[in-house]
């Protein structure tokens, strides 16, 4: 409901600064171990897993899905967590497609 | 929940316009959340199936083409096999001729990330019925919004212009730069898939910021104001958090892994 003129609530933005730290630090973090390790399947994991918890807070804080209710929560989850199983199939489509040529 | 004027307060009031409120009648909140929101959740799940379509097929191509296993050090540009980032972006506005990986798509990042901050502020400010503050920062997303499409119109100019060498092509002629059909980087489709997922993305930046003006005038207005909540702006945040997150993968996707 609006509040009366001139009653303006102080902003509380804490945990945004707080969220935008963390995001900030992962992809610094990102960043460095693209140059510190050499590629590999285990710096790709790494990658992946950081991008994860990138995503968490990106979703969880600024989109407030955290603060909605659980249904809302899973129904947006579960169709995600089904496109893993496409990535995983179709890489291992492209890696036979790959032995097959080469 | 809009101030309504007595005359009309009287009307709803009687039997004939009270909102329905049974459960099957209209009167039920899903996921207690509104419409608008829930549609811009689901939206945003079929957005979501799109970009992922485009990375899994980055993930099944890329498989498909031969890796490249020397060091980083000795990398050329050659169509037998997959081009390592690093050495494809690597150069930032000014400094021509500088070995700078992945420097300039790491400031990209940064921007955008910093979008979706000032967004939350603009959400958080409209909770408040702060109308100043939400147009500051809706004024600062619009501005780092800007920036980021520009910056990605540069990176485009680069990719599609070349490096100063170029690469020896098969039939004995130089190439620079890339089309849809050549390039000088690697496999035909890395510059395709270049141009589809981060050419995809920037439209979603685009129309993110098209809606962010519309958001944007109609505070100035006090139309929001009038309505009684600024929820518009928390839907055109919920759009402008995705595709800030979309790039979170590409970046990974495609400039990292």
């Amino acid at each position: 409901m609006p509040v009366h003129p001139g009653e303006i609530p102080k902003p509380n933005t804490a945990w945004i600064w707080k969220t935008f730290w963390i995001i900030t630090a992962i992809t610094a973090l990102e960043f460095a171990i693209a140059f510190v390790m050499p590629s590999s399947t285990l710096r790709n994991s790494i990658f992946i897993i950081l991008t994860i918890f990138k995503a968490f807070f990106i979703v969880a804080e600024f989109m407030h899905l955290k603060h909605e209710t659980k249904g809302l929560i899973w129904t947006i989850l579960i169709p995600m967590g089904l496109l893993i199983w496409l990535l995983v199939a179709l890489i291992t489509e492209g890696n036979a497609i790959h032995e097959a040529i080469f | 929940m809009s101030t309504i004027s007595p005359t009309t307060q009287a009307i709803s009031d009687s039997a004939l316009d009270k909102p329905r409120t049974g459960t099957w009648d209209g009167g039920n909140e899903p996921f207690n959340a509104s419409y608008g929101k829930l549609m811009m959740w689901f939206f945003l799940l079929s957005d979501a199936f799109t970009f992922a379509a485009f990375l899994t097929t980055y993930g099944l191509i890329r498989h498909r083409y031969q890796p490249y296993t020397g060091t980083p050090e000795a990398f050329e540009f050659s169509t037998a096999y997959w081009p390592i980032p690093e050495k494809v972006f690597n150069a930032f506005p000014g400094l021509h001729g500088f070995d700078l990986p992945l420097a300039f798509v790491a400031l990209m990042t940064m921007i955008l990330i910093f979008s979706s901050v000032t967004m939350v502020l603009a959400v958080e400010a409209g909770q408040r019925f702060d109308k100043k503050d939400v147009q500051k920062w809706l004024l600062w997303t619009i501005l780092f919004g800007v920036i980021f499409v520009s910056c990605q119109a540069w990176e485009w100019s680069h990719f599609i212009t070349g490096t100063d060498e170029g690469t020896l092509m098969n039939d004995g002629t130089r190439f620079f730069g890339a089309n849809l059909a050549v390039n000088q980087y690697g496999p035909v489709l890395f510059a395709d898939l270049f141009f589809f997922i981060t050419g995809f993305h920037g439209t979603h930046v685009f129309s993110g910021i098209c809606l962010l003006i519309y958001c944007f005038i109609a505070t100035t207005n006090g139309t929001f104001e009038k309505r009684g909540h600024y929820e518009m702006v928390e839907k055109i945040g919920l759009y402008w958090h995705f595709v800030d997150l979309v790039w979170v993968f590409v970046f990974t996707f495609f400039y990292l892994v």
